[in-house]
């Protein structure tokens, strides 16, 4: 069982946490992790991209080839769109709706919410907003985490959890309680949606 | 023990674990995490292990060689374009030979996700005619580092480790080994063999030459190498480097078609005989130049060879799973089209980014005499090429800036103008300024500074404290020297500034200072976590 997923955003939003977090809990459980990332121009506001492959057996390579994502986990709604040529005919597309907008052609919401919503397996949340209701915006990447958590396969909330204890703990109890609220929030957001 | 690490990190714990006493590096995307994971190695520090970084490649290589000289395991590391920067060294280095034992660790970036091209450094290990090693994984990756010194020993040569940027920046567990200890203090045994007259280099050079048949068979005995058999002789395959993931990837439960891994070089020659020998065809599989797929083909085309030369793969460009696929006529799957709402985001300079004033101020200065006259360099600043300033004209290695304004100076367009960073300036600005300052050459050097190597991250500048000093040293006169700070409120005296050394018939410079935004913050948050 293999589970290939592609994590988008623009430089600066974390999805190298969200990484992190998914990468300690696939460990825990001795899978195999293979993720790959964009480094390069330290400025801020490029399109960053992270391919992430969880498997039981050993994996090869360290791109996920087209057509092959079982998930593309977005924390920006245009960025979700980029990299549509790599979600499988399975696969699901989580987003946040919460648009990152540094450049003046960005396209309207409505477009890009109609383009997305002609994908039937998509869960799309303001993960901005339900982390700022939290009391901490920054976890965002947290609730996008939570609301991917169902299409995680080997992978259950409770390891993600602990991955996220392991990662913030460096930082303090309030620190770890925030993200671990704003894990449960998005996932039970997910929930909700795919029921 | 287990790890996560990166490609490169994991080349960085290899050479650690392997007995390594320095590191010598210019930062470079995407070899810079392996200078900076051995600079926070609580052993490496505990052990001082040398990790500071060097002006320039060249500088770095250098030190490097004579680490090992004095008989200690030294690795010297950069981009693939740093390498061309340290080219005399790193040719000359595998006529000595080594001492102890010298890793040239250096990273190719096919497709150029941040570098000015793609060229492939295992042109110039061949060039050099010294071993190379390629990892097709992290494990593979740091067992490399581990033992290449060891290699590098036996062999008495340096010996080059290759990746690229996607076994670089990619994560995997690694199994770490036992640390060795690092070399003792060791002279070499032959005193004339790192003076390089002719009467020596000519013997070092035969040395070289009659170690050839050993580095291959060496390569033949590597476990990096391997020869995997398959029923279908239709099609043989060379597989090179990472792109043997790329191609397992398709066939997890085994290759069809035999297949020679390859990660040590020169080419394993048995293996690569059975297979010419036994196969109808061949697929060479190289991330970079098709360096050996050429070599296999040879000119006339006696063998049937393919690959990037004759369309089975893209001619450039990195490869990846779905190109293997088609070269192999797999069936390949497609996702969905990327909509054409989708914008690009290309990169911008932070807000707040002392680069901003000082285009605004270049932009207005340099108007009246028309455009096509400011040279530039590489860096943040770079981006001034792009909207909305489009202020500079060059980009092409660093250092370039100074010299080709001096040149364009010469043939006739002045004023001309040069823009380099702090950082470059110490990387290979200075040699220029010296033949600017000779000939009083009419231009304008202007010395973004923000005193930190930006681009790359943020690693501190060797420029920082010194940039006026040298430039008065070198000959640059005091009354054409002068300092500001980069804001809002300076911009007019900014463009007075300029225009007026735009008006003097001989080399001017300008530094504007304001310490890079990112770096600041940066910075801070390092004091911080150290006063608690
Ligand atoms: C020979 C070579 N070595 C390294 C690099 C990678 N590199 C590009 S820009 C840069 C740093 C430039 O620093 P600086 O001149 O201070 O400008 P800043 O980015 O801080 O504005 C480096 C290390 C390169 N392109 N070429
Ligand atoms: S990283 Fe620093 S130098 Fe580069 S654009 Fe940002 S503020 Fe400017």
């Amino acid at each position: 069982m293999k589970t290939d997923i592609i994590l988008a955003g623009v430089g600066g939003q974390g999805i190298l946490s969200i990484a992190s977090a998914i990468g300690v809990a696939a460990l825990k459980k001795g899978l195999h992790v293979k993720q790959s990332e964009t480094h390069g121009m330290s400025q801020r506001g490029g399109a960053v991209i992270s391919h992430l492959r969880i498997s039981d057996k050993p994996i090869f390579s360290d791109l996920i080839a087209e057509g092959n994502a079982d998930l593309i986990l977005s924390v920006e709604p245009m960025e979700a769109m980029r990299y549509l040529p790599y979600l499988s005919e399975t696969g699901y597309i989580v987003t946040n709706t919460a648009p990152f907008i540094n450049i003046p052609e960005y396209p309207a919401m409505k477009t890009i919410m109609g383009e997305l919503n002609k994908n039937p397996r998509l869960v799309a949340i303001d993960a901005d907003n339900t982390a700022t209701e939290l009391g901490s915006k920054l976890s965002s990447n947290m609730v996008m985490l939570g609301a991917a958590s169902p299409f995680l396969n080997h992978i259950a909330a409770e390891d993600l959890e602990q991955g996220i204890i392991e990662l913030f703990s460096r930082k303090g109890e309030d620190v770890v309680n925030v993200n671990l609220a704003a894990l449960r929030a998005g996932k039970e957001f997910a929930a909700n949606a795919i029921k | 023990m287990q790890k996560v690490l990166l490609g490169v990190e994991a080349i960085a714990q290899g050479a650690i674990d392997g007995g390594m006493s320095g590191v010598y590096a210019y930062p470079g995307t995407p070899s810079t995490e392996i200078t900076e994971y051995i600079q926070h190695s609580k052993y490496a520090k505990e052990k001082k292990i040398h990790s500071q970084w060097s002006a320039n490649e060249k500088t770095a290589m250098e030190a490097a060689l004579g680490m090992a000289y004095a008989g200690k395991r030294a690795m010297t590391c950069m981009k693939h374009v740093g390498l061309n920067v340290a080219a005399d060294n790193f040719m000359n280095a595998a006529v000595t030979g080594v001492n102890g034992g010298m890793l040239v660790t250096v990273a190719d970036d096919p497709s150029m996700h941040s570098s000015q091209n793609e060229q492939d450094s295992r042109y110039y290990g061949r060039f050099a005619q010294i071993p190379i090693l390629e990892p097709s994984n992290q494990q593979e990756a740091y067992d490399m580092a581990y033992y290449g010194f060891q290699l590098s020993e036996q062999f008495g040569v340096p010996v080059m480790l290759r990746v690229t940027t996607r076994m670089a920046h990619s994560r995997a567990i690694v199994n770490l080994k036992e640390t060795l200890p690092e070399n003792e203090i060791k002279l070499p045994t032959n005193p004339s063999q790192f003076v390089l007259l002719p009467v020596n280099a000519r013997k070092q050079y035969k040395k070289l030459l009659a170690s050839q048949v050993n580095f291959e068979k060496a390569s033949d005995e590597s476990s990096f190498n391997q020869y995997f058999d398959g029923k279908d002789k239709s099609i043989g395959v060379i597989a090179c480097g990472i792109a043997y993931n790329y191609l397992m990837e398709h066939f997890p439960e085994g290759c069809p078609f035999p297949v020679v891994k390859v990660s040590q070089y020169p080419l394993p020659r048995k293996k690569i005989t059975r297979l010419s020998e036994e196969t109808e065809s061949i697929l060479v599989l190289e991330e970079g130049y098709p360096i050996f797929e050429e070599l296999l083909k040879g000119y006339l085309e006696k063998e049937k060879v393919k690959g990037r030369l004759d369309g089975t793969l893209p001619r450039d460009g990195e490869l990846n799973p779905d190109l293997v696929a088609k070269a192999l006529k797999l069936p390949v799957k497609y996702g969905l089209d990327i909509p054409k709402e989708v914008s690009n985001r290309p990169p911008a300079l932070c807000v707040g980014c002392g680069h901003h004033d000082v285009y605004r101020a270049l932009n207005e200065a340099v108007a009246t005499f028309g455009e096509g006259r400011v040279f530039s360099d590489i860096g943040c600043y770079t981006l001034g090429a792009l909207e909305p300033y489009r202020a500079i004209n060059t980009c092409v290695d660093m250092g370039a800036s100074i010299t080709m304004a001096k040149g364009a100076a010469d043939a006739g367009l002045v004023p001309a103008l040069a823009v380099i960073g702090d950082s470059t300036f110490t990387h290979s600005g200075i040699t220029g300024l010296i033949d600017a300052v000779a000939e009083k050459s009419p231009i304008t050097i202007i010395i973004s500074d923000n005193e930190s190597t930006s681009m790359t991250g943020g690693q501190e500048s060797a420029a920082k404290g010194i940039i006026e000093k040298v430039c008065l040293a070198v000959g640059v006169e005091a009354e054409h020297l002068h300092v500001i700070n980069p804001v809002k409120k300076n911009h007019d005296e900014m463009v007075t500034l300029i225009k007026t050394e735009l008006a003097y018939q001989g080399v001017s410079v300008i530094v504007p200072r304001r310490i890079c935004v990112q770096k600041n913050r940066r910075d801070i948050k390092i004091r911080k976590a150290q006063v608690e």
